[in-house]
């Protein structure tokens, strides 16, 4: 599909309906099961938005590089050996096209491609051909790895396949401030933890949108997960309260009071008491760096963030760190890390991950039970009978966590791009 | 037949020492028909009351637990928990519950370190549920030891071929 800036057809042109008057904010249900919207995708939003490909922590040395599908893509991360810088690069031979990467992680001096043995270095220059008196008259200087734009926010590594979109912290706009409280959160040293969450659902990949920042299904859908908290001994009668808010350019988020503990910083009794005097210490650490509000939002507060238009950071008591991509309309790979102070004692760092482990990942209490969700409601779609999907909760209101405030923030943005309501070809201006 | 009479863990040797193949066999057999007719509570059993359960993360089949990200990490009482969880209407992915064949083969006896038996075991687990079909491959990492003469797994570990869980979703059963 060529970007020309004509409807998507086949379907609807409205895809997405949104009447103030009638408190009615609707979404056609044919933008979770077209093929044609599903490569309009492709082109329209994940080729013109900045996408996450990995943290500086995962490539500390020079040479160490990871491996990564970004935007549907085979590309790789590369700390480069010469300037220490973090390079990704297209996964592709610029010969005739093989993989140069071809592990998902490791060390090296230089990529070798396997198919006739051109070289390039960890900066992506090409140094090395064979029988190189062959291409006699040939200037190599264009035949470098090719890279996309790539930009950093405190250690978190984007690229962008649009090369005229706008800077990173442009974009990231209102959820550079959720970042910051994750990241000085954790003094400004965080890590990813080794060990990757690599998993799937038979659903199309904006449903985990929602449900990544949907506080309203909580409490029906994790009915045994808040069972099983109150039987360690959490204290949950407090209830999730907080706000979702548009943080601009599609960003949004779910923020709440946690009536959880948190490693950073606030204890609760499962945490056991030896655990007291250090969190006490960190919470007290936080307070004479960022003052007392910042501290205790740090603190006290949980945050499920959308970083448009397939980053969710959820920094509920452990930080988790999830991207995802569809393979096709109704299927979508995913992908979660989690995030943590890299000095954290052993014993916080254990409780972290017990937390992110009994609630996420599809071996935890919940999320198998969101994919089930997800692929139900995939399943429903093609019922046919029912043209939208209503996403209204809290428009009459100031949004709560537990409203979709933060869903029409996503879906408002993926209007605009997929159907080129923009002046700018569908970059952010 | 009489096997479907079998009281959990019904293996019995005075020593560690003395536990050869065709009891760890029989146990791990018991262990896989309790996982495939959905008798969870008889299969918590079959653990001492210190056990522990981990699935690693498949890019790190090394994974240590208590610093790295693995795929799932029970103590017992999350044992207990994930029975409960499972055996209620309120797992949603296993409600209903799949169909699981559970195939455990390639059984080989370690090294007995104090009161522990070591074992390694092949495993493939298939999990059907309305029209889809998954599977799990892998090898079990198993210490055993006696409890009262009788023969129970201090640990599991399952460290899975597959190198994303991506074709099977998720674990949401127990492998």
């Amino acid at each position: 599909m060529t970007i020309t800036g004509e409807p998507i057809t086949g379907t609807t042109e409205l895809l997405v309906d949104e009447d103030i008057d009638k408190r009615r904010f609707r979404v056609h249900r044919s933008t979770m099961t077209s093929q044609q919207i599903f490569e309009a995708e492709r082109d329209r939003i994940f080729s013109r938005c900045w996408l996450y490909v990995g943290h500086k922590s995962e490539v500390p040395k020079p040479g160490d590089y990871v491996r990564r599908r970004v935007g549907g893509r085979p590309v790789f991360m590369v700390r480069g050996a010469k300037s220490g810088e973090i390079r990704v690069f297209h996964n592709s031979c610029t010969h005739r096209g093989a993989l140069v990467c071809r592990t998902d992680r490791g060390n090296s001096k230089n990529f070798q491609c396997f198919y006739h043995a051109w070289t390039f270095d960890t900066e992506g220059k090409l140094i090395g051909v064979p029988d190189r008196k062959g291409y006699e008259g040939r200037d190599f200087a264009d035949l470098s790895l090719a890279a996309p734009r790539v930009e950093q926010y405190r250690g978190f590594v984007f690229l962008s396949y649009d090369r005229d979109i706008v800077d990173l912290e442009t974009y990231l706009a209102g959820a550079k401030e959720y970042l910051d409280l994750v990241i000085d959160g954790a003094s400004d040293d965080v890590e990813v933890i080794k060990g990757t969450h690599e998993y799937g659902m038979a659903a199309n990949w904006k449903l985990l949108v929602e449900n990544s920042i949907d506080g309203y299904h909580a409490a029906p859908l994790h009915a045994s997960y808040f069972q099983y908290l109150a039987s360690i001994g959490t204290d949950i009668s407090g209830g999730i309260s907080g706000v979702g808010r548009d943080l601009g350019n599609g960003h949004a988020v779910a923020d709440g009071e946690a009536p959880w503990g948190r490693p950073i910083a606030s204890w609760e009794p499962s945490f056991g008491p030896e655990a007291k005097t250090e969190i006490d210490k960190i919470r007290a650490d936080l307070v004479e760096r960022h003052g007392e509000e910042l501290a205790r939002r740090m603190s006290k507060t949980s945050r499920n963030l959308l970083i448009y238009p397939n980053l969710i950071i959820n920094d509920i008591m452990a930080v988790t760190v999830r991207t995802f991509m569809p393979t096709a309309p109704d299927q979508t790979e995913i992908t979660a890390w989690q995030l943590a102070p890299r000095t954290e004692l052993p014993l916080l760092r254990e409780r972290r991950l017990d937390n992110f482990l009994t609630f996420l990942g599809p071996g935890g209490f919940a999320t198998p039970d969101d994919i089930e969700a997800l692929e139900s409601c995939q399943a429903g779609f093609t019922s046919g009978g029912v043209e939208w999907n209503d996403i209204s909760r809290g428009m009459a209101r100031t949004p709560l966590q537990s409203d979709e405030e933060q869903m029409r923030t996503f879906w408002r943005r993926w209007n605009e791009q997929i159907q080129h309501l923009d002046a700018s070809g569908g970059t952010l201006s | 037949m009489t096997t479907s009479e079998t009281k959990p863990g019904a293996s019995f040797a005075d020593r560690i020492g003395d536990v050869g193949r065709p009891q760890v066999e029989d146990l791990l057999y018991l262990e896989a028909r309790l996982l495939d007719e959905w008798r969870l509570d008889e299969w918590l059993e079959l653990y001492t009351s210190d056990a522990h359960y981990v699935v690693p993360a498949t890019d790190t089949p090394d994974g240590d637990p208590e610093r790295d990200l693995v795929l799932i990490d029970d103590d017992r009482a999350r044992m207990q928990s994930r029975v409960e969880r499972l055996n209620s209407r309120r797992a949603h992915r296993e409600y209903p519950h799949s169909n699981t064949r559970h195939m455990v083969t390639n059984v080989e006896l370690g090294a007995v370190r104090d009161d522990v038996l070591d074992v390694l075991a092949a495993f493939a687990v298939f999990r059907f549920r309305a029209d889809r079909s998954v599977y799990y491959v892998g090898r079990y990492l198993i210490e055993l030891t006696l409890v009262d003469g009788v023969l129970r797994i201090k640990s599991k570990r399952a460290v899975l071929d597959l190198t994303t869980l991506r074709p099977s979703f998720d674990v949401a059963i127990i492998l």
